[in-house]
């Protein structure tokens, strides 16, 4: 560890340093010091002016965004600046989104254990943390290699997003010793901080930790979001307006804040979940399979927590890209990347069905689930029919040939199945039977002893039913028997749907199941080896989808490292394939998932040490 | 240790599903390369020649395709059927109460529409009561267009619409939106610079440029020798070609005066790459 730790103030202070230098450090580089050095002259000179002489004076103040030619990027050795920054950058994303994560529901499972006072839920938020420990090293290596690779390769770019973004750049970093100093006091005195006030301590420290942690996400999305949907800049020149909230509080700041947040909870618990099955496969004894088996079954509750509200921030994101530039929205759902959301269907395909399939396996530690055992083939064909809806193409490509005996681009009958509102019928019909399954589950072990109990179910199943129906009403009528407004527009009643089903199911459950009888206890490890292959799939699948979808993102800028503002004049500007762009998110997940082996088994040698001990 | 061995088997044989559907099993779509600022030789433009160039940057640079289909519907459209057609629209449209610009003539209600699209809102395509229109300024931002592509861009619509073409070529216009004083242009190096030093792709289909309006010269070198071509592009007007898309070829459509502006080693280096294309 001590290794980790010496690499990771290396990493520190070299981020550190890029940042201050990168713009050519002084203290009037910083906007607001320039803004108030610019004020005292402003003071000092006489009269008042106007206006738009002030807005002139501001707009001069600062340079505007270089213009690059081919020359202006540095060619070293035979690398491909953008396949190295490009990997680099991902493996960053994928650590810190996981280092991010665990902390926010290590938190609440220790809250847990704390209301709950059973000492088996503090035991797993603390191998968790573990887990997290050494890869929180990892982001900061990568981090650093990407701040390093930057300002090698693209020194230009990085010097006009280090003038913009001076100040929280330097936040950034400091934030960064933050959470480190609030990491290593949660982690380490975890054991110190038990009981009484101590608790409460410790649970604080936990608060500050994802509290700053959020903070550092936010900042570093504001970046990303800039290139995207510029703001706080001339639109002609891409010269800095002076604020630089403006900058960070850019169009698509909240909604990619929201989609990072939630995604890296269902991603979070993934990984875990992936620990889990290693250590469960791994095992021998009874107990340590009973373990890593509910550790397994609490990580895909979160990743299921997170992974149900995904598609709708998801939803909100696409919207807004489509509300800031339609331009930007047609090239990412009509044009290029259009083909990509097909690969985005059977990815996200593949999680729900792991996730369902795992629950459906785990039904068998109960012998109450004999009772909803000949509901889940129904559920299982629901599921794959709504996958093979999203699965389906709008626009099919075809030979001249082909076109004349189709009659046109579109299958007469699966052609309709292509458009949005018949994916966001299917999508929301498989999140609520994703429920369904959860919900079973749930149930599976448990008998109801109140005396409205099979009014309680038969509300239930109305709800179900219900919302199932209205979200095909709305999908049919809407989707094809009116204009386009009313299309997007029928999304909206569509998730109100679900999220009645969630709400109103959990709240009828937790009366209904309130003083429940158990049907027996629950046989933790009693659970076949190959459901542990649906936690490999989930974490492998939240992998490689993390990585497409980044590559659209950023991919929907074109030729532009800041959209309409900076344009990007590298020999690689074009937008490439999307074959070749799995080949790159393949060898960089392929990376990863060596570095998480490399960290699982470090977690294993000092656990065996502890034990040792 | 066989755990392991056949969980990693297992996350590879994943990883190798989705890199074999993502590259076998979709169709790989090569997105257009970024846009290059081409040099307009406006003075020795004919009108034909103009109007194709409206129509190259309509369905390219001007990236107005995107919106303006007929499969999306996300914008009005403005080259189809004729009650379609802006050109034919905007008389009606100047009249139009909520038109809130300051066009007099059609002309003038197209250019402005590229520049404040908000001026008029089509019913049913804008937001906040089809007050404001999604559609950007087409000459900044990550389009860019200069005023002789804006222009060339209307002198296509209002062809389309079979209206009277009032645009003008402008005269002395800046070659891009990036401006700056037009130098003489230096000797091409290679076939590829010939062909856009001169705008062949303006007309013709050759290399990667789709030009829709002379003689598709993909091919040219199977059926045409190297005489009939060197003779082709000195004295267009000696034999004029029958095979223009969707009509025969029209005398004066080709500027005769290359053999005047081309130097000899881009003559033969364009000749000698038109025989080769086979």
């Amino acid at each position: 560890m001590s290794f980790f730790s010496g690499f990771k103030r290396l990493t520190c202070l070299t981020l550190l340093l890029s940042v201050l230098f990168a713009g050519g450090f002084s203290f009037t580089s910083i906007p607001v010091f320039a803004k108030i050095a610019n004020a005292e002259e402003a003071v000092k000179s006489e009269g008042t002016t106007t206006e738009a002489v002030k807005e002139g004076e501001k707009k001069a103040e600062y340079p505007p965004a270089p213009k690059l030619t081919a020359a202006d990027y540095p060619q070293i050795g035979g690398f491909n600046p953008r396949v190295l920054v490009w990997i680099v950058a991902q493996l960053h994303l994928w650590f810190a989104a996981f280092v991010l994560a665990v902390p926010i529901f290590v938190l609440i499972i220790e809250a847990i254990g704390m209301a709950t006072k059973d000492q088996r839920y503090d035991d797993m938020a603390y191998e968790f943390i573990k887990v997290s420990m050494a890869a929180y090293s990892i982001t900061a290596i990568m981090g650093g290699l990407l701040t390093f690779t930057l300002l090698v390769f693209y020194p230009d770019l990085f010097k006009y997003m280090s003038s913009l973004f001076s100040r929280s750049m330097l936040a950034y970093a400091f934030l960064f010793f933050a959470e480190s100093a609030s990491l290593y006091v949660y982690y380490y005195g975890w054991h110190w901080l038990e009981g009484g006030f101590r608790k409460w301590v410790h649970l604080t420290i936990g608060l500050v930790l994802n509290f700053v942690g959020t903070v550092l996400m936010l900042l570093a999305n504001a970046w990303v979001t800039f290139s995207m949907s510029p703001n706080g800049v001339d639109p002609a020149t891409g010269a800095f307006l002076g604020s630089e909230w403006d900058v960070i509080h850019n169009f698509l700041w909240n909604p990619l804040n929201l989609h990072r947040v939630i995604a890296n909870i269902a991603y979070g618990g993934s990984i875990i979940g992936a620990y889990a099955a290693y250590k469960f496969l791994s095992s021998s004894l009874k107990e340590e399979k009973a373990h890593y088996d509910w550790m397994g079954y609490t990580a895909n509750v979160i990743a299921v927590a997170g992974l149900l509200p995904l598609p709708f921030a998801g939803y909100w994101l696409t919207a807004e890209i489509y509300a800031y530039s339609q331009q930007m929205g047609i090239t990412l759902m009509g044009g290029a990347f259009a083909w990509l959301f097909i690969m985005q269907a059977v990815l996200i395909g593949a999680l729900f069905l792991s996730v369902n399939y795992y629950l459906w396996c785990g039904m068998g530690r109960s012998e109450g689930s004999i009772r909803y055992t000949k509901y889940i083939k129904w559920i299982a064909a629901a599921i794959v029919g709504c996958f093979l809806v999203w699965f389906t193409p709008h626009t099919l490509v075809l030979t001249n040939q082909e076109l004349k005996a189709l009659g046109g681009p579109y299958h007469k009958y699966l052609g309709p199945l292509g458009i949005m509102p018949a994916k966001n019928t299917a999508v929301n019909i498989m999140i609520i039977l994703t429920f369904l399954s959860f919900t079973l589950y749930r149930r599976a072990n448990k008998i109801a002893t109140v005396s409205w109990a099979a009014a309680g179910s038969a509300v239930q199943a109305a709800i179900f039913t219900g919302a199932i129906g209205n979200i095909i009403w709305l999908g049919v009528y809407h989707g094809y028997f009116t204009n386009t407004a009313y299309k997007v527009a029928a999304s909206i009643p569509q998730v109100l749907s679900t999220l009645v089903v969630i709400v109103a199911t959990l709240i009828i459950d937790s009366m209904m199941f309130k003083g429940a009888k158990d049907v027996g206890p629950l046989q933790w490890g009693k659970i076949p080896d190959r459901s542990q292959y649906a936690l490999f799939t989930l974490a492998v699948s939240f992998t490689w989808l993390m990585g497409l979808m980044g590559y659209v993102r950023s991919g929907i800028r074109q030729h532009w490292h800041v959209n309409s503002i900076m344009r990007d004049n590298s020999l690689q500007a074009y937008t490439p394939t999307i074959g070749y762009a799995a080949q790159i998110v393949t060898t960089a997940a392929v990376i990863f998932m060596a570095i998480v082996i490399f960290v699982f088994w470090l977690s294993n040698i000092s656990a065996k040490k502890s034990a040792a001990h | 240790m066989k755990s392991f061995l056949k969980i990693v088997l297992f996350c590879v044989l994943v990883f190798g599903g989705f890199v074999g559907f993502a590259n076998f099993g979709i169709p790989q779509v090569k997105p257009a390369p970024p846009p290059t600022e081409e040099k307009l030789d406006l003075g020795n433009m004919t009108m034909d020649q103009f109007i194709a160039l409206g129509d190259k940057i309509f369905n390219g640079k001007g990236t107005c395709t995107l919106c303006h289909n007929n499969v999306g519907k996300r914008a009005p459209m403005l080259d189809g059927a004729a009650e379609e057609a802006v050109a034919n629209n905007a008389p009606l449209r100047l009249k139009d109460p909520r038109y809130k610009g300051k066009a007099t003539t059609p002309e003038e209600y197209i250019r402005e529409s590229m520049k404040e699209p908000s001026a008029f809102v089509v019913a049913t395509f804008g937001s906040d009561g089809d007050t404001k229109s999604p559609m950007p300024n087409v000459t900044t931002g990550s389009i860019g267009m200069s005023e002789a592509e804006v222009d060339a861009v209307i002198a296509f619509l209002q062809n389309k619409a079979g209206v009277e073409v009032t645009v003008k070529i402008p005269v002395g216009a800046p070659p891009s939106a990036e401006g700056g004083e037009a130098a003489p242009a230096a000797p091409a190096k290679t076939p590829e610079e010939v062909i856009a030093k001169f705008g062949c792709g303006a007309c013709h289909k050759i290399g990667k440029e789709e030009g829709a309006l002379g003689p598709d010269l993909t091919h040219i070198g199977k059926s045409k020798n190297e005489a009939y071509l060197r003779r082709g592009i000195l004295d267009p007007e000696a034999e004029i070609a029958k095979n223009c898309p969707g009509a025969p070829c029209s005398p004066g459509m080709m500027p005769a005066d290359f053999g005047a502006k081309m130097t000899g080693s881009e003559l033969e280096m364009l000749v000698q790459y038109l025989v080769k294309s086979k």
